[in-house]
């Protein structure tokens, strides 16, 4: 049996705007990858506890309101409590590019901002998921 | 509108015209394409000519504004008479801050408000709320209380403006909040003017925003209308929407189809409640997006109307003319603009909006050139405003009604959109009703599909954007963005927690059991919510007994 | 890399990590894979697994939720493995029965699991039954698998389920009588779900005209049992219903089906490692290429071929 990519599409906070990450999800999928969706409205909590159990190579955040700025850190830090720091994160919607530096230093691998095509996301995981044996 | 005689010339003509000229022409200079399709499905030719509107009839089809069918305005003499309401979105922070931002919109010339709400207070949470936590006035404003809205609202006359606010689930508690500030301002009930968003339909398969399972939140839209006309005869109970559909990736076509069968959906659960339609419908309201494809909306808002129309006179009865007037407001389009050279989203919202003027709409947002990187700020929101000024007042356009009636090319397209969406009106029918079709995952697939077939479309450059797929250049970023004090979540929350602190706790406990057993009644929530607001007990209070009574939606996932 | 014994010794703790550490490796068929489920064989056979299955659209997921919440009201720790289809075009899949029961996720007593089928014929792979057998070892005191219910597929669930539970919704378009016979064989209760729709008690009467026509002399009658997954009406008389067939098999010792199952379990094991090691070896050999050659120019058809081999192969061994 092959390995196969597992993937965890996730949107964190109140944000409803799914339109992006259900595009993602289904080229992810499209690419040969097993996607699992945790629906709206996830907390940090719900989100991490089901990279663990589901075991996931990679997590995909999506979040247009804003909140990033408290949510992403909490996940991240929820990922280090639990050992989960293998996981490649990425995160997509609307974040300022003033905030990348910050997100990327707590550990956030990639950030795809709007207009990002889906090529490239699927590319960056498959380059980022050899690099990192489990 | 031609005779038979002219119509043989002119075809035989046409043809000549094919196998001449066209051809010649093409052999020296090719198409650009194979074929011209829009993002509906729908083929364009090349040249349209009265053959394609030959079963047109003047009278019966386009008639005069003002009348049956309303093709051309539902009122006679449109931007002649009064120009569209130039309504922007606005909402960010605290209700002080967008206090502020309502009035320098208003000073700058905007002629009607519309609010923004942040996320907990459209999903029914206090800012106070664990799922609140750095999610408060982000992307709105935070109202949690009474409190808070007479803050929003102060020094703005209610009786002088006209305010939208965008809310669904927690309409009737928002609106109670209104209606509260306009009795503490001395002005009377009947001349609060206004609209509650309150679609609650399409938030099952568009915007998501669903708090209460699809039959519970009908009733509580359909509490709205009811109490609007009974109580409050200048608001707009509800603002049927498209706007959300076609953002979440619905082409034009599914837009207008979808958001018509809401409209269908919410005339038969108020008739349910014994009223006639000629006691509501005039005040039912729609809400539609402007996107790049010109034409293709044009002939949208102009098909809207004269199907609406026809709905209301054929299929439900109405014997009153503005019954069958379909009023509308448009938001340009946001996920057509561009994060990449932000200031080509300029061009874009005028020409989304100057589709939306020719389609003859009532009112009109525009967005903000930052709109895909942040909030606007004040000199980005001023520019979408100044936009529709020069429309209004420098290109002509307003100076007589409907300018393009008559264009063979938009008379076939509007007459193939409202056949079309004839079409989805009867598939939807036969599925037995909107809410069938939401449990069935219909809406959510067609939604689906055309937003990863989009999405595909640009990717494999088969359509061009330009500045993202096209035409890019190496990106800084220039433009300043607007920043929410952090500080805000705080104080917003230790303003809650002195609220609770200091209101009448037993009145509000009152007033919330009042609110539960009313509901366990199946009763008009409106008055019970009115009385509890006045009480001060807050939004998530309220929200939170009618999830006690309704329990929440799990939503259907379909990519 | 953690290894086996750490992985295994975290499973039979009911550690979250080891347990998805371990299902990964089963599902992926790593080197470590037969030596971690040899480790945890021996703590199996304690959890009572329910198969549940059902036409798209019967609202599978929402009654799973419900009926977690069930045996969480009862103190019981709870498994699910949710299968879904992977396509056959992209070798893709999306999982996506999860979403109903995230509320679920934080909950320390509960584990769920999406796996996709990975186009394996039929629906319930070895990775599925190893996942079982992994929740198993790890305490789990109910484990509930939801799979794919389409065609055929539906039946395979009998290979890991002790109870196995159908589960229809009125108005679906298919009518019962499209339901393939042979699941309405397998099925120990069947759940007519949406019962608050108004065709709800014709379908609970078409399931019972085809259980009459089946009406062989069985030890277990199948019931019907009406639920609202919207509600939660029913689903403590479905639990109830569902322990009552595991206090069944107990007393009957169930043995044919607990034997059926061993048995295909290791027919299966032992027909795979024959045939990939007999596949190797040929292939090793060059007399795979050679005969795939001589099938391409037809001379041969690919039955006869197999058969050539083999004979020659055996003949040698012997």
């Amino acid at each position: 049996m092959k390995e196969k990519i597992r993937v965890l599409i996730a949107k964190p906070g109140l944000d409803s705007h799914d339109r992006g990450a259900k595009v993602v999800a289904r080229a992810l999928r499209d690419a040969g990858m097993e996607v699992i969706y945790t629906g709206l409205r996830q907390t940090p909590e719900q989100i991490v506890e089901t990279a663990l159990q589901e075991d996931v190579n990679v997590i995909g955040l999506s979040i247009l309101s804003g909140a990033h700025k408290t949510l992403f850190p909490r996940i991240m830090e929820l990922l280090k409590q639990k050992g989960l720091t293998d996981i490649m994160v990425f995160a997509g919607g609307i974040i300022p590019e003033e905030d990348i530096a910050e997100l990327k230093r707590l550990g956030i691998k990639e950030i795809f901002g709007p207009g990002t095509p889906t090529e490239k996301i699927i590319q960056s995981v498959l380059n980022n998921i050899q690099k990192e044996p489990k | 509108m031609f005779d038979k005689e002219e119509m043989e010339k002119i075809k035989q003509k046409r043809e000549l015209w094919k196998k001449t000229t066209l051809s010649d022409w093409i052999k020296q200079c090719p198409e650009r394409k194979k074929e011209f399709r829009n993002h509906s499905g729908i083929l364009i030719k090349g040249l349209y000519t009265p053959e394609d509107v030959k079963s047109l009839d003047y009278m019966r089809d386009l008639g005069f504004p003002g009348e049956y069918p309303f093709l051309r305005g539902v009122h006679a003499t449109m931007y002649r008479g009064r120009l569209w309401t130039m309504r922007l979105f606005a909402g960010y922070g605290t209700a002080a801050d967008t206090n502020k931002r309502f009035k320098y919109l208003l000073k700058e010339g905007e002629s009607g408000l519309s609010t923004a709400f942040d996320y907990p207070t459209i999903m029914g949470y206090d800012s106070d709320h664990p799922m609140a936590k750095g999610e408060v006035g982000i992307c709105g404003v935070a109202i949690s209380s009474l409190q808070d809205m007479e803050v929003l609202f102060k020094g703005i006359p209610l009786d002088q403006v006209t305010t939208s606010m965008t809310i669904n689930g927690p309409a009737p508690t928002l609106l109670a909040m209104y209606v509260a500030v306009g009795d503490k301002q001395g002005v009377p009930r009947t001349k609060l003017g206004g609209t509650t968003q309150n679609d609650n339909l399409k938030e099952f398969f568009a915007q998501k925003l669903c708090i209460f399972p699809p039959k519970p939140s009908v009733k509580l839209t359909t509490d709205v209308i009811e109490y609007c006309a009974r109580h409050l005869p200048r608001w707009n109970p509800v603002s049927i929407s498209g706007y959300h559909i076609r953002e979440a990736g619905a082409t034009a076509l599914q837009e207008l189809a979808f958001t018509i069968y809401d409209g269908i959906a919410y005339v038969e659960s108020t008739l349910e409640r014994g009223l006639k339609v000629d006691d509501f419908a005039h005040r039912l309201s729609f809400f539609f997006a402007s996107h790049n494809d010109f034409f293709e909306e044009i002939a949208k808002f102009r098909a809207a109307r004269r199907l609406w129309a026809r709905l209301m006179k054929e299929r439900f009865k109405a014997k009153n003319p503005r019954s069958m007037w379909m009023r509308m407001h448009v938001q340009t389009s946001g996920c057509t603009l561009t994060a990449q050279q932000p200031l080509n989203n300029i061009i874009r919202t005028t020409i989304q909006a100057l589709a939306a003027v020719l389609g003859g709409t009532q009112s009109l947002h525009t967005n903000s050139f930052d709109e895909a990187l942040c909030l606007p700020t004040e000199e980005a929101v001023r520019v979408a405003l100044r936009t529709q000024q020069i429309i209004a007042y420098e290109s002509g356009v307003a100076n007589t009604v409907d300018p393009l009636g008559g264009s063979y090319y938009v008379e076939a397209l509007t007459n193939e959109m409202e056949d079309k969406a004839m079409e989805y009106i009867r598939k939807i029918d036969d599925m037995g009703g909107v809410i069938a079709a939401i449990e069935k995952g219909f809406f959510q697939k067609e939604i689906a599909d055309s937003a990863y077939r989009y999405q595909r479309e640009i990717e494999e450059k088969k359509c061009t954007i330009v500045g993202l797929n096209e035409y890019t250049i190496e990106e800084e970023c220039p433009i300043e963005l607007l920043k929410i004090n952090p500080k805000v979540e705080k104080e917003q929350v230790a303003r809650l927690q002195k609220l609770k602190r200091e209101r009448d706790n037993r009145k509000v406990r009152e007033t919330l059991e009042k609110l539960h057993y009313a509901a366990d009644k199946n009763e008009n929530l409106m008055p019970t919510i009115i009385e509890a607001v006045k009480a001060y007990a807050t939004l998530g209070e309220i929200t939170e007994v009618l999830r006690k009574v309704y329990g929440e939606y799990k939503e259907l996932i379909i990519i | 890399m953690a290894n086996v014994e750490e992985i295994v010794k975290g499973v039979l703790a009911g550690d979250r990590r080891s347990i998805a550490r371990a299902i990964t490796i089963a599902e992926n068929n790593m080197p470590e894979a037969q030596k971690l489920i040899a480790l945890i064989y021996p703590s199996t056979g304690k959890a009572h697994i329910i198969g549940l299955t059902g036409p798209g659209g019967s609202g599978k997921s929402t009654l799973i939720e419900k009926m977690v919440r069930e045996y969480r009201r009862q103190n019981k720790t709870v498994g699910v493995v949710a299968v879904d289809p992977t396509s056959p075009f992209t070798g893709g899949a999306f999982l996506g029965d999860r979403i109903r029961m995230q509320e679920l996720s934080t909950d320390e007593d509960v584990f769920i699991r999406s796996m996709a089928t990975r186009n394996y014929p039929g629906a319930i792979a070895k990775a599925t039954k190893d996942a079982v057998k992994i929740l198993d070892a790890a305490g789990k005191d109910i484990i509930l698998v939801e799979t794919v219910g389409a065609g055929q597929s539906e039946v395979e669930i009998i290979k890991v389920a002790q109870t196995v539970v159908v589960i229809h919704a009125p108005g679906l378009g298919d009518e019962i009588q499209a339901i393939k016979a042979g699941i309405m064989e397998i099925a120990d209760i069947f759940v007519v779900n949406k019962a608050d729709k108004e065709n709800a008690d014709k379908t609970v009467m078409d399931i019972e005209a085809i259980l009459q026509l089946n009406n062989k002399a069985v030890a277990w009658k199948p019931t019907i049992i009406k639920t609202s997954a919207l509600t939660g009406e029913g689903v403590p008389q479905l639990i109830k219903k569902i322990e009552e067939h595991r206090l069944f098999l107990e007393r009957e010792k169930e043995t044919r089906r607990i034997l059926g199952r061993a048995e295909a379990e290791l027919s299966e094991a032992i027909r795979e490692k024959v045939t990939s090691s007999v596949i190797e070896e040929l292939k090793k050999e060059g007399k795979f290429e050679e005969v795939l050659q001589k099938i391409m120019k037809k001379e041969v058809d690919p039955a006869s071929a197999a058969e050539k081999l083999l004979r020659e192969k055996f003949k040698k061994a012997k």
